[in-house]
Formats: C-alpha cells, structure tokens, sequence
C-alpha cells in the first residue's frame, strides 16, 4: 500500500490526478477562505505530504487499514449480474470495511495526521452518517474527542449512525442553519473550526474543501484503485478494468477508484450523479449535469447555484449525495473528458439497491446503489470487465427502502 | 484618492464604521440606513452582499443574510439602490461580501459597477492574498478601489507586513479567533494582540471588527487601534428599532457614545 506519486507509471497520468501545489487541478480547486482558517489550513497544506510519506505514518496506516479497517476488501465477480448485463463484473467490497463504508480509509489516514500535528480534537461533518461514524469510531480508537455536525433533517432520514455515533462517544450537533443537510453541516463545522483555531482538527469526509483537502482525502483514498488495480490482475491477468463506476457526491469513493485509472485510456471512468426527481425537475444534486463554476466551502468548482450566485439547495433521497458541489478533481475529469458523469434519478436508484439486493444477496447503501443503476445505461461487451465501487451497505437505509417498496 | 483614503487623510483616530447587511431588514432599507449613518457621524459604512453560505459569519450575520436574499437582494439591485444615492451622500462606502456572487456578475464588471456607485473598496474574505496579486489588484487599481483585507491574532508577522504592503485605506483587525458577532469582551490576549500590532508600526490604519458592541469594546478598540467596525450588533438594533435612524441612536447609546 502506498499513498506516494510516484508510484504512478507516467508523468501525464500524475497531473491529472494530482493538483499543481496551489491546489488546482486545471481550472479548479484552490483554497478560498477567510483569514481566520488560513493558519490552519496553511499548516495543514505545508505538513501533509511529508505526514503521508513519512515511514512512521506508512506503518501506522496500513496497519489500521490491514487490521482495523479490514483491508484489502475483496474484489467479486458478481456471477449473477454479470449474467444478466452481459459483461464481467466486479464489486469492490468497500461495504465491508469497518463501519461499513469506504469513508474509514481517509478517517484513519487523516485522524493520523491529527495526532501528528497535535491536534486535541476532531471535527467533522456528515451527510448520510457514514462520515460522521467513521471519525467516531476512529476517535475512539486512538482517544481524541470527536464533534460530528449533522444537518436536522440528516439527522432524521439517518437515524441509525446518529445512534451509533452517541455509543462511540461523540457527540451529535444539530445543525438547522439553511437547508439542513450536508452543506450547512459543512458551514457549521467550518465556523466551530474558526472559533477554535487553536487545538482542533477539521477531519473532512469527501474530496472537498479548500487545498489540501481534496487531494488528502483522494490519495487516502487511492487504496481502492490501488486494490483493484492487483487484484485484477490476479484475478484476470489484467492492470486495469475497461469500466470503473462509482456514485458521487462530493466524490470521496469515486476520486479512490478513480486514482490509479486516470489518463489511462483503456479503462472508461464513470461517475453517478444523484439527479433527486430528476435533472430538470429543481429538485436535484446533479452538479456535473446541472452546476457552473464557482465557489464552495472554499474551492472553485462546479455547484448548483443561482445566477446571483446562491448557492442553492440540492435534493436527493440519499443524504450523502444531497450537496450541492462536487470536488474539484471531478469537475476536472469531467472538463477534461477523463471521466464521464451520468445522472441516476432517486428512482432509479432505490430500483437498482433492489436488484442488487435481490441477485447478489447485498443491500447496498441508497448511495451506492446510483453506481449499480448505471449498469442499465450502459451497453457492454462480453468481455468488458467492469468495476463497480460498492462504496457502502444498506443497512443505515433499510427505513427508506421500506418506505419505497411500500408505497409501489 | 478615493473618499475612504481621504477621511483616513483627516481623521486619524476614534473612527467608527458600521456594517449592515444590504436588502435587511426590508429590501429597500439600504438609503435609510446609509442617510441615519451619516447624519448621525459615522465615518464610513460597509454595505454586506447578502450569500447564502456565509462562512466567516456568526448567526446574526447569517440570519440577515437569508433574510435579505428572501427579500429579493442581489448585487444588480444593490448597484441600482447606490446609483440613485450618488451626490446625495458623501459618507464613505465599502462593499463587503464573498468571492462567489462577484465572479457570477463578473469580477471587471462588478469593480466598474462599483466604482460608478461611489464605493471605495472593497472587503472580500475569502479571495487569497495570491490571486489578488495576479489578478485583481490591477483591476482594483484601474477602477480606484482599495483592497482591504482581514488580519487575526494567528496571522503572522510576515504576512501582516504583506497586508499592510498591498493595502491602501486600512487594515480590518479582526479582534480574536471566531466568526461575528461572537465575543462578549476583550481580554488579555487581544489586548497584547493589539499592542503586537501596534508596535509594528505599519502604514495603514488598524481597523478594529468583531465583538464591538458596547461602551467597554469600543473604547478598548480606540485606545489600541484607529478605529472600530460594528456589524452584528448594529443588525439587532436594526430589527428592533422602528427606522434605520433610531437604530443607529440606540447603537451609538449602547456604545456609550453622544447622541444628538
């Protein structure tokens, strides 16, 4: 396991999955943020490549990640849909890590870092929960309080994690400003960080933010292409999948799978989008699909907002999709034609976590499941081999899941 | 020299500055407030652009800002409010706001725009020092706007000497670690903060913002500073008080300052 650069065969694939060291990748990225964060993200900036490639950190993280996470998670031919979509398929089991998503990789990576900057406490924001349990759970593990904010209505639709982060020891803020979900939660957090510059670390969960956060969280998480990349060929014979497809948000799970693939022109890179209702209806988190440039939570990037520039409220079912930006490495891919983006309505992807659960025998998160609809938009050939991020499992969405095939 | 540069020119010490959110509490409360801050002797005003994600900002400064966007403000109608007041007005404006809505109007554009509404500066947090440099501080020249940017007690001394480099009117101390409308008093640490600031002996103003918001916050932002910024405070006087003119009198009694 390795989080360095230069493991990277070509000096072309490296910039494109790297930001220039300002932050940008392309047109995008940066760091766009009031004085009052700038110490502390400067210390952050001028320390994480060092902290990430340092032997010490090397051996602690892939300890945890080996023993504590539950790596390398299985790369599975998934006989049954492979049979049904005509193509070979693989699920990258990232549903089995401890906790029960993907976000564990970054969590202990950055949590980490903290300790190694000094840091005395955590904080964290959280969509579906998956964020907010991971930093707990880590924060258990190596003893550093942890504050998780949480939109009201997050807090909600996901009460499951909510109950999981209170037995791990956090604690819970409710956050009620704007819309109530991850992007407020993101402002609340961001502004406890201001009012406590001095001993607190803002442990990010997806590849947003201002520089460094979004190439961190994507190098953390560049284990799982990393994985699939060794197992593939094991397994097959081959370096690198024809298809990689992950669900994104603010693009944590997908910037991992991505990692090792981007430039590289066999392999097609496809992100899924939550399109909520639908692209056009308004009530939607398509960003690639339905954003313009500008900024967010202190990068350039593609967001929903208005032609003031407001930003505005995102929709969809699932809460870790529900944000109204995406990181600035995808609005690249995308401007770039590195990777394509396609937009799974809320519809389609309670569907699909049905299919799946029903033909593999796995419930994935509602997340998860707007990368398994992207099955049915694209058309393959036998012998494609397609990978499939399984970022999550259902578990924390049963309650949606039984609302939906309820009401059908 | 811009009409903020020339109060600094003949005021140097005791100023007060007052922030207010544009288009709150009503959408057209903007002349009201700009005319009672002046008759009432503040030395110059900061117009807030209302954003939907105020980051720097406690809630006060939040709650206005939703507010003013549900009334209908946006930057094309706050220009529209300025026009109308040119000639009439002669207290010093800046305008204040995120990075996000000016590059949607357009960056030259908006610095036209607001140079044509007589503002003389302009206050954007979260644009980096570096882009300044490279991109914007031609055009702020161009247009004879001052750049003013915030400094915190963490902000080293190198980088206060760039600020106070690349400064033209004043520089915006903000009085501790926290967004708005935040502290209750000033303690020690500030005190030393502002006395480390001070000694450096810098070029430009010390604008104090942040925590003023009464008799004791104030003086204590005049005796170690030039001047002091007063944003949340004035907003809650502002949705208390029955016009923008009692809002200011009830302020400057909080303060503990004369009113007429």
């Amino acid at each position: 396991m390795t989080v360095k650069t230069d493991t990277n065969p070509t000096e072309v694939i490296r910039k494109q999955n790297i930001p220039d060291e300002r932050g940008y990748y392309g047109n995008f990225g940066g760091a766009y943020i009031p004085e009052m964060l700038y110490p502390n993200v400067e210390e952050l900036r001028s320390n994480y490549l060092q902290v990430i490639e340092s032997a010490d950190f090397r051996k602690d993280f892939e300890l945890l990640l080996r023993d504590y996470v539950g790596r390398p998670t299985p790369l599975y031919y998934a006989g049954n849909l492979s049979e049904t979509y005509g193509a070979k398929i693989y699920l990258k089991r990232e549903d089995l890590c401890h906790t029960g998503a993907h976000k564990l990789n970054s969590v202990v990576g950055q949590a980490l870092i903290a300790k190694h900057l000094g840091k005395k406490n955590i904080i964290a924001e959280t969509g579906a929960g998956q964020h907010g349990v991971a930093s707990a759970t880590v924060c258990a593990l190596l003893k550093i309080p942890c504050t998780v904010f949480m939109g009201s209505k997050d807090i909600v639709r996901q009460q499951p994690n909510v109950l999981r982060m209170k037995m791990l020891g956090a604690k819970v803020v409710a956050v009620e400003s704007g819309s109530k979900t991850l992007k407020d939660a993101t402002n609340e957090a961001i502004r406890h960080w201001i009012n406590h510059p001095d001993d607190t670390y803002y442990l990010i969960g997806s590849t947003i933010g201002p520089h460094p956060y979004p190439d961190l969280v994507a190098r953390l998480q560049s284990v799982i292409s990393e994985e699939i990349k060794t197992q593939l060929m094991k397994q097959e014979g081959k370096n690198a999948p024809d298809y990689v497809l992950a669900c994104a948000g603010g693009g944590s799970n997908a910037a991992g799978a991505f990692f090792h693939f981007i430039g590289n022109e066999k392999t097609r890179l496809i992100g899924t989008e939550a399109a909520g209702e639908g692209v056009d209806s308004g009530l939607t988190a398509a960003t690639i699909y339905s954003g313009t440039p500008g900024i967010i939570h202190g990068c350039k990037t593609l967001l929903m907002q208005t032609p003031d520039g407001q930003v505005m409220e995102a929709h969809s079912v699932s809460a870790g999709l529900d944000y109204p930006g995406i990181g600035p490495l995808h609005a690249h891919l995308h401007a770039t034609g590195l990777a394509e983006y396609l937009p799974v309505t809320d519809t389609e992807a309670l569907e699909a976590a049905q299919m799946l659960s029903r033909a593999e025998g796995i419930i994935p998160a509602l997340e998860t499941a707007h990368a398994v609809a992207a099955l049915s938009k694209l058309k393959f050939k036998p012998d494609d081999i397609v990978v499939i991020c399984l970022s999550g499992r259902g578990e924390k969405d049963l309650q949606t899941y039984q609302q939906y095939f309820q009401k059908i | 020299m811009n009409a903020l540069q020339n109060l600094f020119q003949n005021k140097k010490q005791n100023l007060l500055s007052l922030f207010f959110t544009a288009g709150y509490p009503q959408l057209d409360s903007t002349a009201g407030i700009i005319a009672a801050s002046q008759k009432a002797g503040i030395d110059f005003l900061e117009v807030g652009m209302p954003y939907s994600d105020p980051l720097a900002d406690g809630p006060v400064i939040q709650q206005s800002s939703t507010l003013a966007i549900a009334n209908g403000m946006t930057i094309e109608i706050l220009f529209r409010q300025l026009e109308t007041l040119k000639g009439k007005t002669s207290i010093p404006l800046l305008l204040m706001g995120y990075l996000n809505p000016v590059l949607q109007y357009g960056t030259e554009r908006f610095m036209g725009k607001a140079a044509a509404c007589g503002a003389s500066g302009l206050i954007l947090p979260d644009l980096p020092i570096h882009e300044y440099r490279e991109e914007y501080q031609t055009l702020f020249e161009k247009y004879n706007l001052s750049p003013v940017f915030l400094i915190t007690p963490h902000t080293s001394d190198e980088r206060i000497k760039l600020i106070d480099e690349l400064s033209n009117a004043f520089i915006y101390v903000v009085s501790s670690a926290a967004t708005t409308g935040k502290q209750q008093d000033f303690g020690l640490t500030q005190q030393e903060y502002f006395q480390r600031l001070k000694s450096m002996n810098l070029k430009n103003p010390l604008i104090g913002g942040f925590g003023i918001h009464n008799r004791q916050t104030l003086q204590q932002a005049w005796q170690n500073l030039d001047g002091a910024i007063c944003g949340s405070a004035f907003l809650k006087k502002l949705a208390e008080a029955p016009d923008a003119r009692k809002a200011v009198e009830e302020l400057k009694k909080d303060l503990g300052l004369m009113v007429e």
